[in-house]
């Protein structure tokens, strides 16, 4: 009776609020993610195919293309690792300040990343603290691609933390002791044992941090320079392209970083989800 | 390989009041291929004992001897046990033959087989714990039953000296846990390795063990054959863990004791207030009071399970309902019903309220 008063073959939902709840949700999607990237698409609509081209393969920006992935894998990377030991010791052990630094590492999601960017560079400058002891041997880290990937992963270590953080700590000890019981040396149990378990989350952190970095605006500026061709990032042109009153070209550009983080987002989640597929024995 | 557990305690937590000893001084010989089942309610520190065996907890003090070895200091991975886990631990990314696979392929370079070698053994494992077929699958693609198999294998690949059990059918449903005990017994008939493992279970521990270890309170309450063990249960609290009890608590005058409006002859017992015990089973009912034992009850529920029939019997001379287990040929001869009034024989009563546990025989005929 209570299905025919709901229209025929559509079944009442135990969870109430369902129409609600998913009408609010698709409003706000609409309103803060999809408006903006629509007038993103309605400016691109100003230009013509050659014309877009020709914006998007400028030789300076070509090259802000390099530095920023450079800058961008490597602060993954250099994440992917510090992230993971990070991780490993808030799970793993006691200490005393734990809880501080725990709190510490959302600090960079807190901190205003013009912020970190000013710290940095003040840090790294050749008369900074440790600019200065760099200096004399040779290494310089502001305004250059170290320094951008610096920066980088500074504001992206968040993300490989907290995604390792709670997959680390379902981890059940058992595992561990299954492992050490078999004879496993502490290398083989980990590479073998611990960190295939870690490995989708380690992943998405990892990719995480790799997209968040590619579009990183406020902390790279001020210790990258902006030197055209060597130390330029993607979002930087943007900026300069803005400031030209050049909003197509600015939305081209944009066009671009949009494109990249996205099909990489959705190249994590489908690899994620296969991975898990994988587990409970869907593989054909 | 024999093991010799020597003074082992343990005791957590920092010095002061909410500090708990989980193991008091601890002695226990196991001979070579001997089958030993710890037994004990949660908290007995019954695991605490395996863990220590099995190099994955330390004790506090106290030796643990594999025949001539001391592996007291001995780090887990090098003391060539086998360990099985409640909740299986097998490792979910590797496929069945991977997880079995796991201890031979850990082995330093120049100790691990071949390829081949560790191939034809993952395989003679697996056709041991009857899994040939499921080589490939993924442990998320087994039931717990195979799942706990394949943890076997995989604890046996190495020819442990050991093989340590820790509750390992306790996550699984009653008829898997029968089968797999079963299993595990013609295993260790045919492969002879000595094997400890934990259990709160009397049964599993009286059907697999060939020694039961009780324990409780972080001490060893009894050590013996299963047999021995239900005949001669050395305290009460042993009596009490191995099955159900019945209590009669009343006071003894010239060898008759009387609670209420109840009372039965009990030759050779001092007189004054006695706590005795009965199993269920040791209880026989009639229609009449014989001149020597008065006990009437009312059957309060009947649950005709198996090869016997259980009842419930009330009493107002009784603080908590008994449990009588009969034939059925007993119950049809009586034609018990819910309500019925009876009269309770017991066949012999357990005293532990003594510095010996004794068996009293209570005088039946007139």
């Amino acid at each position: 009776m209570i299905v025919s008063a709901f229209g025929l073959g559509r079944q009442r939902r135990v969870l109430p609020g369902f129409g609600l709840s998913l009408g609010v949700s698709l409003t706000f999607v609409s309103l803060i993610l999809l408006l903006p990237l629509t007038s993103l698409v309605g400016q691109l609509s100003q230009l013509s195919w050659s014309q877009y081209w020709f914006l998007i393969t400028d030789p300076r920006l070509l090259a802000s293309y390099g530095v920023t992935l450079l800058g961008a894998g490597v602060a993954a990377l250099f994440n992917a690792a510090f992230g993971l030991l990070m991780a490993w010791v808030l799970v793993r052990y006691d200490f005393p300040g734990k809880r501080l630094v725990d709190a510490l590492m959302d600090l960079p999601f807190a901190l205003p990343t013009a912020v970190a960017g000013v710290t940095l560079a003040t840090l790294y400058s050749s008369n900074g603290w440790i600019g200065r002891l760099l200096d004399p041997l040779g290494l310089s880290v502001a305004y250059t691609w170290v320094g951008i990937a610096l920066a980088m992963a500074f504001t992206s270590i968040p993300f490989v933390v907290r995604t390792v953080q709670p997959v680390l700590e379902d981890l059940p000890a058992e595992v561990d002791e299954a492992a050490v019981t078999l004879g496993a040396r502490d290398g083989h149990a980990f590479r073998r044992v611990i960190l295939p378990y870690l490995w989708p989350a380690l992943v998405t952190g990892t990719g995480l941090a790799f997209v968040r970095s590619l579009g990183e605006f406020g902390a790279v500026i001020f210790i990258a320079g902006g030197k055209p061709y060597e130390t330029e990032i993607t979002s930087l042109m943007i900026f300069v392209k803005l400031q030209e009153y050049d909003y197509a070209g600015a939305s081209a550009v944009a066009s671009i970083v949009l494109a990249t983080s996205l099909a990489l987002l959705l190249a994590i989640n489908l690899w994620q989800g296969r991975f898990i597929k994988r587990l409970h024995g869907g593989r054909p | 390989m024999s093991i010799r557990i020597a003074r082992i305690d343990k005791t957590y937590g920092a010095k002061g009041p909410g500090q708990t000893r989980a193991l008091e001084p601890i002695d226990l010989d196991i001979h070579d291929g001997e089958l030993i089942g710890l037994l004990g309610p949660s908290g007995s520190g019954k695991t605490t004992l395996l863990r220590i065996v099995a190099g994955l907890e330390q004790a506090d003090s106290g030796s643990i001897h594999f025949g001539e070895r001391d592996v007291t200091r001995v780090h887990v991975r090098d003391r060539r046990i086998g360990f099985v886990f409640q909740h299986y631990a097998l490792f979910r990314h590797m496929s069945v033959y991977d997880n079995v696979a796991f201890g031979l392929n850990a082995l330093p370079r120049r100790e691990r087989p071949s390829t081949e070698e560790i191939r034809s053994r993952v395989m003679q494992l697996l056709e041991m714990v009857r899994l040939q077929a499921f080589a490939k699958r993924f442990p998320a693609q087994l039931s717990g039953g195979q799942q706990q198999r394949v943890a076997l294998a995989r604890a046996l690949a190495l020819k442990p000296d050991v093989l340590l059990l820790d509750e390992p059918f306790g996550a699984l449903d009653a008829k898997v846990r029968q089968e797999l005990r079963r299993w595990l017994r013609h295993l260790h008939e045919e492969l002879h390795f000595t094997s400890l493992f934990v259990t709160h279970d009397q049964e599993e521990a009286l059907e697999l063990s060939d020694r039961v270890v009780v324990m409780s309170n972080g001490r060893i309450e009894q050590i013996a054959t299963p047999d021995t063990l239900y005949r001669q249960p050395a305290n009460r609290f042993v009596f009490e863990f191995l099955g159900d009890i019945n209590r009669l608590e009343g006071d003894v005058e010239r060898e008759v004791l009387t609670c209420g409006n109840a009372r039965i002859a009990v030759p050779g017992i001092a007189s004054g207030r006695h706590e005795l015990l009965l199993r269920p089973h040791e209880i026989s009912l009639a229609t009449q009071a014989s001149d020597r034992a008065h006990l009437p009850v009312t059957v309060s529920a009947i649950v005709p399970v198996g090869a016997e029939v259980r009842l419930e019997l009330e009493a107002d001379w009784l603080g908590e309902p008994w449990l009588a287990t009969i034939g059925h040929e007993a119950f049809e001869r009586l034609d018990i019903t819910r309500g019925k009034r009876l009269f309770a024989l017991p066949s012999q009563l357990h005293r532990f309220d003594a510095a010996q546990p004794t068996t009293l025989i209570p005088a039946t005929a007139s």
